[in-house]
């Protein structure tokens, strides 16, 4: 019997790409409990029916780009495109807009470019921001949280993504467009009489956003990415809000602790910013990519017309990924400094 | 205390060294047959010094360093040598290469051995001389000749002497083992270097999960000078340059030496090693080997004689060959799996891996890259793998010496870390073979171009001498035309110096037009000769203390050029005298006008000879030598002689075939150039 001849190392480690998607999969699973919390059924809904399109999707493409199928869904990708474009659009969302979401996201975003590693921009908000663009009032229709309303039961939640003209939700504007919009109260009274509002931000968007921040920590902990950019996101994002804060008038963009449990703030600095396919590589480079998009966003949710601003911000950024790796090269070992010398 | 430096990145991958710790230092005994590669370390093979049939003796040499960069080689045990030929041997290439081949008497009968215990009173080099003569070679794995990294230039001081005690691989525990079981060796060779090198400090290096040598050195080493620094495990702090960064917090300057920051490495085993073979004059015919992994029942630490094949080690620790698939010598990170299981023991053999499938089971197909960045944060020379591995594929060879592959040391920490099983090491590994590939070509056609140009100037600078010659002597048969015209008796003395001076000023003009007048041109002749001269014996002395193939050949150009020399100030001396006794003669002959009518006769008389014959006279010469270096070319492929030596006499023999073919045209159309 022939030995066997390779090279090294012999050994590995116990780390793999499934297994780092599997453990993404399972940080999101408090943010979604919150979510389902506060705003009912309709993003159970969303994540199911993404995940089967999704499946659908990665399987039509490997099948058109003959590649094999059973190894590369083994490693989960599809399935967290799905999940991240799920929670990211509205709860109630009809089916044909998630599945348009889902077929951009895979098929374009994803495949078109090469598949998973080769695509320059992460997927589900590539996708989240073609829906935004193409169909404003569907993706602009927001429930009211728990407390403000009665949340539809489950055959309603059903019946709102599949049979869309049958149902008649309530929607209601979010704390970040009220933010935006206020111009005459101050930010205190702003929360005084806004009944979307909580106690330090929107009220059960305070909850989601922590929830997604735990289940971020808990991909730290786990090392399954490092902490550069999600930690430069939010220290950014902060300092902006500070220092734009004036004390609370009526013109001030909200306060940075507002800013940091708002919206989509948690969810995109630990399940978008740490998209390693898209962002940029080195440890100096990462912290510069993560807090561009922390000023970013400030300035598009206090400045733009969307309603949120990360999708925009990490679309952004992921143009600038390549350039920012070019000149963020570490020193390496025996050097005097980094950086292509050209 | 002192102060522990951290480098970036590293690995935690499970030790596995357990397995292999118990029952102290084994002896493996006497195979019927060892097989020692000429090459066991990192330069020029040794050269045999014993013929088929020879009987050797225990500790015998029976190949001797060839060159500067090379140690010898002994026998490990008594016997008769039954071959000396190409055999296959432990390296990553999985080819064949010399060996000469002994077969055990199983007397082990020693050969006279001398030690000594005064070291001190010996002379530096000798001492030096002593270690390479036992043809010790770093030990930890690399195999660069002890004795060459020890010498140090004059002048440059040694800082820091690192003894590496660190053994990061998994698996590994031979240093583990020696440092236990034998600390008093150790301690011996490490005065032996600080007498050597006198260094400022002197430390010992191991990694916190070996608890039983430290304290075994701590013990050997109370009250001297010598320090134990322990730090946390973490692969690979045991690389020399990471065991620098940890216990100096200095970087060794990439592409330099470490004795460029003043600190010198030496590893345990060979730190032993020149304790044995300057006290007790052995030389380096045995070694601790590991024996591990699941497919050996009883896995340990052998003293293994060199030259054992594998498989006789392996059966002595219950090795079961259906449990394993590949062999892998060294360990699991930066080891490589040899093609058959007959390989010989050598040098740089720490471990003999013999794992399980289970235990280390067959390369998963890779996945795409998705820039986790986990084989960066595994780094230890802070390279940018990721990046890399996407320039390599894409072969962007430029990118990737911007991205400093070259720092690269192959430690394998980001092919373990990476959790889409991509091979990375293996891409590095085979653009750098490439970009040196690339590298030498270009030099090649390099080499080629200017070859050229030379050539073409030389055409150039001859013809414009021609043209500068034939003008002078058109000058000087005006002047005698002239001479005979004014002449007939009565010469104006005055009308004869104006005369003079503007003949001379004429051929000077004709000698400026050449871009020298005689004299210049024949010092300049001397000089030029003179420097090449100098640069050639150079260059001679610096093969000769190599010991490269090169010395002969070198020798001959010497000898040349110093004829030439000699030729060249042969030829300006009797320039010289001429041109003095010229004017003492009083002749109306200008010097300048006679000195030009000299070398013009000079010429005609070595043109003398029939151009045609001089011509066939050259050819013969320089066929013969194409000849001679053919077949020099052809024995030293034959031997498999060093690339470096083939790449030049390859190029020789190119040049020599043009100038044969130019010769040749020549002869056929003299009046072509
Ligand atoms: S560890 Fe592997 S998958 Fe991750 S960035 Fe490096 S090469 Fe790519
Ligand atoms: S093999 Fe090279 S690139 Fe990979 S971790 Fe080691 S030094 Fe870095």
């Amino acid at each position: 019997m022939a030995l066997m001849r390779v090279t090294s190392p012999h050994a590995h480690g116990p780390m793999s790409t499934s297994r780092v998607m599997q453990n993404v999969l399972l940080a999101t699973i408090p943010g979604i409990i919150a979510l389902s919390h506060f705003f009912g059924y309709g993003t159970l809904v969303n994540l199911a029916w993404a995940c089967i399109v999704a499946l659908a999707c990665e399987t039509l493409a490997l099948a058109l780009r003959r590649r094999p199928i059973g190894f590369y869904l083994k490693d989960c990708s599809a399935l967290v495109t799905a999940t991240l474009l799920a929670i990211a659009l509205p709860p109630y969302a009809p089916w044909w807009l998630i599945a348009v979401g889902i077929a951009c996201a895979i098929l374009l975003a994803k495949h078109l470019y090469g598949g998973l590693g080769y695509n320059p921009f992460n997927p589900a908000m590539a996708a989240y921001v073609i829906l935004l663009i193409s169909f404003p009032v569907q993706m602009t229709a927001w429930a009211p949280p728990r407390g403000l309303e009665q949340l539809p039961g489950l055959m309603a939640s059903l019946q709102a993504c599949f049979t869309p003209g049958a149902y008649d939700g309530v929607t209601m504007a979010t704390p970040l467009d009220l933010m935006k919009q206020n111009n005459s109260l101050l930010i205190a009274d702003l929360y005084a009489q806004t009944p979307q509002f909580g106690r330090w931000a929107g009220l059960g968007w305070e909850w989601v956003n922590l929830a997604f921040l735990a289940g971020g920590a808990w991909l730290l902990y786990k090392r399954i990415f490092s902490w550069h950019a999600p930690v430069a996101m939010l220290a950014s994002l902060s300092l902006f809000a500070a220092v734009f804060y004036d004390g609370g008038s009526s013109a001030s963009g909200g306060s940075p602790l507002f800013h940091l449990l708002s919206g989509a703030t948690m969810f995109g600095a630990f399940f978008i910013v740490t998209d390693p396919v898209t962002s940029a590589v080195s440890v100096r480079g990462r912290l510069v990519y993560g807090a561009m998009i922390g000023a970013l966003v400030y300035i598009i949710r206090v400045r733009g017309n969307y309603p949120d601003a990360v999708a925009f911000a990490v679309l952004i950024m992921n143009f600038a990924a390549p350039f920012i790796d070019n000149y963020t090269q570490p020193r390496t070992y025996g050097h005097q400094s980094g950086g292509s010398e050209k | 205390m002192r102060k522990i430096f951290d480098f970036h990145g590293g690995i935690h991958p499970p030790e596995n060294k357990r397995q292999s710790q118990q029952g102290g230092i084994r002896d493996a005994g006497i195979p019927p047959e060892l097989v020692l590669p000429l090459s066991q370390h990192i330069g020029a093979p040794a050269k045999p010094t014993v013929a088929v049939g020879d009987r050797v003796l225990k500790g015998q040499m029976i190949a001797e360093a060839n060159g500067f960069v090379s140690v010898p080689v002994h026998a490990p045990t008594s016997g008769t040598v039954s071959a000396i030929e190409d055999r296959l041997i432990a390296h990553p290439s999985g080819l064949p290469a010399p060996c000469i081949v002994i077969a055990s008497d199983g007397l082990d009968e020693w050969t006279e051995l001398a030690g000594i215990s005064d070291y001190r009173q010996l002379p530096k080099a000798d001492l030096l001389n002593r270690i390479r003569e036992a043809g010790i070679a770093g030990m930890g794995g690399a195999g660069f000749p002890t004795a060459v990294k020890l010498s140090t230039r004059p002048g440059s001081q040694v800082a820091t002497l690192i003894i590496n005690g660190t053994e990061c691989e998994p698996y590994i525990t031979a240093d583990d083992i020696l440092m236990r079981e034998r600390p008093g060796r150790i301690v011996e060779g490490v005065k032996i270097l600080q007498h050597l090198l006198a260094p400022g400090e002197t430390l010992i290096g191991i990694e916190d999960n070996k608890p039983e040598a430290i304290a075994a050195l701590r013990a050997a080493t109370a009250g001297s000078n010598i320090e134990i620094v322990v730090f946390p495990t973490k692969y690979p702090s045991g690389g020399e340059k990471q065991l620098i960064e940890i216990l100096t917090g200095k970087q060794v300057p990439s592409g330099g030496l470490p004795l460029d920051i003043g600190v010198i490495c030496q590893n345990v085993g060979s730190v032993a090693a020149i304790a044995d073979a300057v006290l007790l004059g052995q030389p380096l015919i045995s070694r601790i080997t590991t024996v591990t992994g699941e497919a050996v029942r009883e896995p340990g630490n052998f003293s293994v004689l060199l030259g054992t094949p594998m498989n006789y080690l392996l059966a002595r620790a219950g090795f079961q060959p259906d449990r394993n698939r590949r062999l892998v010598m060294g360990g699991p990170m930066m080891g490589f799996t040899v093609a058959d299981a007959g390989v010989p023991i050598v040098k740089t053999s720490n471990c003999l891996l013999a794992p399980s499938e289970a235990e280390l089971p067959s390369p998963p197909p890779a996945q795409a890259c998705i820039r986790c960045g986990m084989c960066e944060q595994a780094c230890p020379a802070s390279l940018l793998p990721q990046q890399m591995f996407w320039f390599a594929q894409a072969r962007e060879f430029e990118k990737l010496e911007q991205h400093k592959l070259f720092d690269c040391i192959e430690c394998g920490a980001c092919s373990w870390a990476c959790p889409s099983n991509i091979p990375l090491v293996q891409y590095y590994r085979a653009s750098k073979a490439e970009i040196l590939q690339l590298r030498r070509e270009h030099e090649k056609s390099e080499q080629a171009r200017l070859r050229f140009e030379a050539r073409q100037e030389r055409i150039e600078r001859d013809e414009a001498e021609k043209v500068a010659k034939r003008a002078a002597r058109k000058l000087a048969a005006e002047k005698r035309a002239q001479e005979a015209a004014t002449g007939g008796g009565e010469t104006d003395p005055i009308q004869a110096a104006i005369d003079r001076a503007r003949a001379k000023k004429a051929a000077q003009q004709a000698g400026d037009a050449a871009d020298t007048n005689p004299r210049d041109k024949l010092e300049k002749a001397v000089t030029s000769t003179r420097q090449r001269l100098e640069t050639a014996s150079a260059k001679l002395a610096q093969a000769e203390a190599e010991g490269s193939d090169l010395v002969a050949a070198l020798q001959t150009g010497v000898d040349k050029t110093r004829a030439r020399l000699e030729a060249a100030e042969q030829a300006l001396r009797d320039f010289t005298a001429a041109a003095e006794e010229a004017p003492l003669q009083e002749t109306p002959v200008d010097p300048a006008a006679a000195a030009i009518a000299r070398a013009i006769a000079a010429r005609a008389s070595e043109a003398a000879l029939d151009p045609a014959e001089k011509s066939r006279k050259q050819l013969a010469a320089l066929e013969q030598r194409l000849e001679k270096t053919r077949a020099r070319l052809a024995a030293s492929q034959g031997a498999g002689e060093e690339q470096k030596i083939i790449d030049a006499l390859e190029s020789s023999v190119s040049l020599l075939e043009e100038k044969v073919s130019a010769a040749k045209q020549q002869l056929n159309n003299p009046e072509g150039v």
